[in-house]
């Protein structure tokens, strides 16, 4: 398992989690400046886990507990960013995101540009894709890309804890509706990273891909868990010679299509793993565009690894099979060099 | 009240000769309502309003040429073009927009309310929509979340009794709206939304209370819509007697009837109202004037504004 993640060797001391890098990028960014507030579903009691001292050191005025308004709560933000704060709105599970999908896309992704520029919106909301845990259709949603489909918005999937802290803060100063999509998969021990020195400001821009892992014969690119997956799968590729280039976009909205035509034109294959529902998905956005701008590069089809398009059923029984995995994902690599 | 009448008056005018890009929903009937309303504010106040849409912003003290040229979809309209006659937006008087989805500028007023508090400045925040509205979700959403933080926002419901074609005692368990206030923890106020000067009395204690720190308000203007849900229109089924609409117009006009109470009360003279009249005129003639020389904004202008760029920041 150590081959695959070479980024995890450190110590756990040395290492930063998810929940740790949400909360420090919080706290650092409310320090840095007064106009950021947190507002959320059991912020102030931590039901979550990622809002440790906030309220203490921040006061009541800024760190805010909402009540079950998903849609007010929303516009509450958007009004809030027009009027000069920045607020973080912590929405706790995404599937909730639906509650509040007018104030997403009437208000908050809109006002900009029907006001012709005169509205700022500088609001983040968080919410977690709490999928394959046996939470069943209302609380297992990756619904990312429907706001991919929705002009004005940013949209970030961190694929570990460095970069969602990193990523975060950047989203806080950043003066748009940015969407911050946390897989709680990799809450636990996956997606632990090497800890940003604290004394350092740790910034990782909106719009800049990473690349986990060098290859030259297929570019896998993976969402969110995906990337973890595709680091398992080209582990195991390896072992047969075959060499993957892992591309992490952790930005979709905008996204780093330099860096991933750069690597396809180099490997002249293609695989997009992610863990939305496949028609629509990131990966068939991914798939498209690599088509479109590197098809005299390609030597396979461009395939796709994503959830299979049903609900999330409740026994384990059925869920697991639906979700891409290490095996889906090396077998679709295999596809694109047969 | 004059501006908004002869203003939406002129979108008729330009309606029929072909010059507006789409239709209009007129406020004409319901001047004084968010005239009132706005005047008990500054232009430091926030605003928020809805589809119905010309008045809010007019009132907030907002340029009527550039007003008539976002109408015309034209580059020098407030929005550059890009909102047209349901999304008007004048931020430099603090009009934050209008909103064409019923019910959606609601908790956006709420949250500059909040910004407000947060920011520990005396603003308020009044927030219009009308009696269709208060039966969406996030009007109970944001009046809640207002009365429980006790946030500064003033709730101005303009009832003018239709949601297009549905009466609101076929849509609503109530009759007044102004008593939902209870459940929120604000008063609720019921006034006369033909009385500019009583919708001006109300507005400005609750915006008093607001500023105090006391928390939200709701106030219900009773109004009536002169003409259809949107100009031109056409509704196969009538829903209201035409004898009614008459008689609103006879008797409740609020702009005659003001007229009225300022000759009554000798605070002016036929002469004095002339001169006001004849001063609007020139401002709305000028303003149509604006919007029809003014250029078309370039094609490019399609794909600016969509997201922001850094902001300068105070160190």
């Amino acid at each position: 398992m150590t081959a695959t993640k070479p980024r995890q060797s450190a110590t756990r001391a040395a290492q930063l989690g998810f929940l740790q890098a949400i909360n420090q990028a919080q706290t650092e960014e409310m320090e840095r400046d007064e106009r950021v507030v947190l507002m959320g579903q059991d912020l102030r009691a931590n039901v979550f886990g990622a809002a440790d001292g906030v309220l203490a050191k921040f006061g009541a005025a800024r760190v805010r507990d909402l009540p079950l308004s998903e849609a007010g709560s929303i516009g509450l933000a958007a009004g809030a960013a027009m009027a000069g704060l920045r607020p973080v709105v912590d929405l706790t599970v995404a599937s909730f995101v639906f509650v509040a999908m007018d104030q997403f896309v009437s208000q908050l992704a809109k006002v900009r540009y029907m006001f012709g520029g005169q509205a700022r919106v500088p609001v983040v909301v968080r919410a977690a894709l709490y999928y394959q845990g046996g939470t069943a259709g209302h609380h297992a949603d990756r619904p990312y890309p429907m706001f991919m489909n929705v002009p004005g918005l940013k949209v970030v999937v961190p694929s570990n804890a460095a970069d969602l802290k990193g990523l975060l803060e950047s989203a806080i100063r950043d003066d748009n509706a940015v969407l911050c999509f946390e897989d709680a998969n990799l809450w636990g021990r996956k997606g632990r990273s090497p800890k940003p020195a604290d004394d350092v400001e740790h910034l990782v821009p909106l719009g800049v891909a990473a690349t986990p892992r060098t290859g030259t014969d297929v570019t896998v690119g993976g969402i969110g868990q995906g990337v973890y997956l595709a680091i398992q799968a080209a582990a195991e590729l390896e072992k047969d010679g075959v060499s993957c280039e892992v591309i992490d976009p952790r930005t979709l909205v905008p996204m780093d299509w330099p860096t991933i035509e750069e690597s396809v034109r180099r490997t002249g294959r293609c695989v997009a793993v992610d863990p939305a529902n496949r028609t629509c998905s990131a990966a068939s956005e991914i798939s498209a565009h690599v088509v479109e701008t590197c098809f005299d590069a390609l030597r396979g089809p461009v395939v796709r690894v994503t959830t299979d398009d049903v609900h999330v059923p409740f026994s384990p029984a059925l869920e697991k099979q639906i979700y891409p995995s290490k095996d889906k994902v090396t077998a679709a690599v295999r596809r694109t060099l047969a | 009240m004059y501006a908004v009448r002869l203003f939406e008056e002129a979108t008729i005018a330009l309606f029929h000769a072909g010059d507006l890009p789409a239709m209009v929903h007129l406020s004409i009937g319901q001047e004084a309502a968010a005239v009132g309303a706005c005047m008990a504010t500054t232009s430091d106040d926030y605003m928020t309003g809805n589809h119905r849409s010309h008045g809010h912003p007019i009132a907030k003290g907002a340029r009527l040429d550039r007003l008539m040229a976002e109408l015309l979809g034209k580059a020098t309209g407030v929005c550059g073009g890009k909102g047209g006659s349901m999304h008007l937006a004048d931020f430099s008087v603090g009009s934050l927009g209008e909103s064409g989805i019923v019910g959606s500028a609601i908790p956006v007023a709420t949250g500059a309310g909040f910004a407000a508090q947060v920011r520990g400045s005396d603003q308020v925040a009044l927030c219009f929509f009308g009696d269709g509205a208060a039966n969406e979700g996030v009007f109970h959403e944001s009046a809640n979340l207002a009365g429980t933080w006790k946030l500064p926002v003033v709730y101005f419901c303009e009832n003018n009794g239709l949601a297009v074609s549905a009466k609101i005692s076929d849509t609503a368990a109530v009759p007044d709206i102004a008593i939902r206030a209870a459940g929120y923890a604000m008063p609720g106020v019921v006034v006369d939304g033909q009385d500019v000067l009583g919708c001006y009395r109300a507005t400005s204690a609750a915006a008093a209370r607001a500023r105090r720190g006391d928390g939200p308000s709701l106030i219900e203007a009773k109004t009536y819509r002169f003409h259809e849900h949107a100009y031109g229109l056409a509704v196969p089924v009538p829903y209201r007697d035409q004898t009614v609409v008459d008689s609103w117009f006879d008797t409740v006009d609020p702009i005659t009837s003001f007229a009225g109470r300022l000759l009554a009360w000798r605070l002016a003279d036929e002469a004095d109202i002339n001169a006001v009249r004849a001063g609007v005129e020139q401002v709305v003639e000028q303003a149509v004037q604006f919007a029809k020389d003014s250029p078309y904004p370039e094609p490019e202008a399609a794909y600016t504004d969509l997201y922001a760029a850094p902001e300068e920041v105070d160190a």
